[in-house]
């Protein structure tokens, strides 16, 4: 069996690599993907939890977090889609203004 | 070198069964096409194929010839990788979802080894399969977007927005199967299916049995999965008279035709999902007293033989006078081989793969049949009926199976 | 070294590869295709985990459907090379090195908590012997865990009416 430890630090590994391309990307869907990263990463903090601890919560919580992500890409995907007619870019830095 | 085999024979043996499924997949798929051209042909009053070899038969290995070597054109300005990544994705996750499929119900035994007839069989069987096909919508997808061509980004957004769209009945048809079964597994989802009422095979089908029969689900799951498959009438992906070929446009020589031979093992897995969850897999449909119809195969076998055997000597050219007797002589061998007393041990053995392929090749059929009939949906029709359609039966489906399962289990 | 330490190195490679190719790439579906890379090897280690059910529901709806849904609206948004707009190298460096000792620190402080984990699991506490079953996970959510099971699907009716809201044109 892997040890419990590893999978944990993979699972930092990737939430900072998330955090790096959150900070780094300049395109909005990319961004957006990053956030999706770091909610893997999570997901994968779960699971092992929840082997480690033989009850299966931790894995409940990744079928919620999966469902509550597909709604936020849903949503967030729309604005996107509005972002880009209204503005005609995906660069973030280009949308600075607060009204339309 | 035999300490190696002894000690890895499980290793050895699926590998040997993946060798073995590919080849006869790929074999399989190239006639289908040419079964698909003479079907249609016939409905259309044509003769199709009938050039190269008796009947045509040998046409499935010129097209594979000629495919291998046409020019192999890379239009200017494409995104290499992508553009290549795309058609080996989409064969990849085509031929791994055939190794889910169980095709019998015993084991061969061999050398002390008992070789299933399934290369992989999951608890979650059913759920892997799901997940191949989802991943599928990427090959389609990505090609059109790599392409860089307007066609084939037509293409890949209708195909992404239409197998999104009935991805949703696909698997909501088959709660209620599931829900009757109880497993995600299929070997154990075709055994929940071998209780009939009276003890007539056909009635315990999911199709068919109680307590909710599931003819909704099946002809849910049957629209969806065609949806899925990007087949006639749903091939808008690749609408020739508005997208001269969708996304695979610009795709030629043999990445065209790993295309082609996804879509169509694609259409075997169907077949095969449909089979195995709603008509009885490997389960005949009389009786189980009726012992007599374990020699249908031969009895369908030895006439299907002669047959070939008199055509085959009425045939024009020398090549059918040769090829077509010796076809049929194998055939009529084998047919009354299945009938001997001695060898009734294979005969057993064979019945359950024979229903479970005589059924897939009743939908493969059903497939050609569809693309011989109907003409194509318009886009708005083609999303109107899965939204507003499809989805609601299905889920109408799964409401009405689990009430009917409940009050069984609890009147 | 086991053959499933082995495996998990293979996959943790692969999905460490994905992220950091997500950074480096500069066209949105490369970086998409990264993540999905990154996302079946996720789903890999769940099923090395025993959670096939999670593995499974992880490849149908975040390969299968979310991801396919960034594709889309990159394909129907024609999204070209990322423009770099704001060039401070300055700012890059000390970035890096925040992300790193923010990795470390969650490792660390994550698997410390996990040593508590296993211990406290041993002590009495109700331990599920199958982690892999389905039956089980589905027991859980429709019997302990119903009130949040039917939140979500307000919260999905939500995402849809706003998803609605937001695509629809002005007439």
């Amino acid at each position: 069996m892997v040890p419990t430890t590893y999978y944990i630090v993979l699972s930092a590994i990737l939430f900072g690599l998330g955090v790096l391309a959150f900070l780094f990307k300049r395109n909005i869907i990319t961004i957006f993907m990053s956030i999706e990263l770091m909610l893997n990463a999570v997901n994968l903090a779960f699971v092992a939890f929840s082997q480690a601890s033989g009850k299966l919560d931790g894995q409940l919580f990744v079928l919620f977090v999966i469902i509550v992500a597909a709604a936020e890409a849903a949503v967030g995907l729309g604005i996107v889609i509005l972002i880009a007619r209204n503005r005609q870019t995906l660069n973030v830095e280009r949308v600075d203004l607060l009204k339309l | 070198m035999i300490d190696f085999l002894s000690a890895h024979a499980e290793l050895i043996i699926t590998l040997i069964k993946i060798a073995l499924l590919m080849f006869i997949v790929l074999t399989v798929n190239a006639y289908l096409t040419w079964f698909e051209r003479k079907v249609v042909a016939h409905m259309q009053s044509r003769w199709g194929p009938h050039r190269v070899g008796p009947h045509g038969l040998m046409q499935p290995l010129a097209d594979g010839l000629k495919f291998l070597f046409k020019e192999d054109a890379m239009p200017a300005g494409v995104d290499k990788f992508v553009y290549l990544l795309a058609p080996l994705l989409a064969l990849a996750l085509a031929l791994t979802s055939i190794g889910v499929i169980p095709f019998g119900p015993e084991p061969i035994r061999l050398l002390g080894h008992n070789i299933w007839l399934y290369i992989a069989n999951p608890s979650i069987g059913l759920l892997v399969l799901f997940a191949i096909t989802a991943l599928g919508v990427y090959g389609v997808a990505l090609a059109g977007w790599s392409s860089n061509s307007k066609y084939p980004l037509l293409g890949g957004l209708r195909s992404s927005a239409q197998m999104i769209s009935y991805e949703l009945s696909l698997t909501l048809s088959v709660v209620g199967v599931l829900l009757m079964a109880n497993s995600f597994n299929l070997t154990e989802i075709i055994n929940a299916q071998s209780h009939p009422a009276w003890g007539i095979g056909i009635l315990g089908w999911n199709i068919f049995s109680g307590p909710f029969p599931q003819i909704l689900g099946f002809f849910c799951f049957y629209i969806a999965a065609i949806a899925e498959t990007n087949r006639v009438p749903f091939d808008l992906p690749e609408a020739e008279s508005e997208l001269v070929a969708g996304f695979h446009t610009e795709y030629s020589s043999f990445k065209f035709a790993m295309f082609f031979i996804a879509e169509y093992t694609s259409m075997i897995t169907v077949s095969c999902l449909c089979t195995i969850l709603f008509f009885g897999g490997w389960l005949s449909p009389f009786p189980q007293s009726w012992t007599f119809t374990y020699y249908l195969p031969s009895l369908l076998l030895v006439p299907t033989a002669l047959w070939i055997i008199w055509d085959g000597i009425r045939y024009e050219t020398i090549w059918g006078k040769l090829v077509l007797p010796v076809i049929g002589g194998g055939l009529l061998l084998v047919g009354i081989a299945l009938a001997i007393p001695q060898l009734q041990f294979v005969n057993v053995f064979i019945q359950g793969p024979f229903w479970l392929l005589g059924k897939i090749l009743v939908f493969l059929f059903v497939y050609v049949w569809l693309r011989g009939t109907l003409p194509r949906f318009r886009y708005d029709q083609l999303m109107a009926f899965g939204w507003k359609l499809l989805l609601p039966v299905s889920i109408a489906n799964v409401v009405l199976t689990s009430f009917f399962v409940l009050w069984r289990s609890n009147p | 070294m086991t053959a499933e330490l082995l495996v998990f190195f293979l996959l943790a490679a692969l999905s460490v590869a994905g992220a950091v190719s997500l950074i480096f790439q500069k066209h949105p579906i490369h970086s998409a295709l990264s993540l999905i890379v990154v996302m079946v090897a996720l789903a890999g280690l769940y099923l090395l985990m025993g959670a096939e059910f999670v593995a499974a529901v992880q490849i149908i709806v975040y390969g299968g459907a979310i991801m396919v849904l960034f594709v889309f609206v990159i394909m129907l948004l024609n999204a070209g090379l990322e423009e770099h707009t704001s060039e401070s190298k300055l700012a890059g460096f000390p970035g890096i090195l925040l992300a790193l000792a923010l990795m470390g620190f969650v490792a660390t402080t994550l698997a410390r908590s996990a040593g508590s984990f296993v211990s406290s699991a041993t002590d009495g506490g109700k331990i599920v012997a199958n982690l892999s079953s389905t039956r089980q996970l589905s027991t859980m959510i429709f019997k302990d865990f119903v009130y949040p099971f039917e939140l979500t699907s307000f919260l999905i009716l939500i995402a849809i009416l706003g998803a609605i809201v937001l695509a629809q044109r002005e007439s």
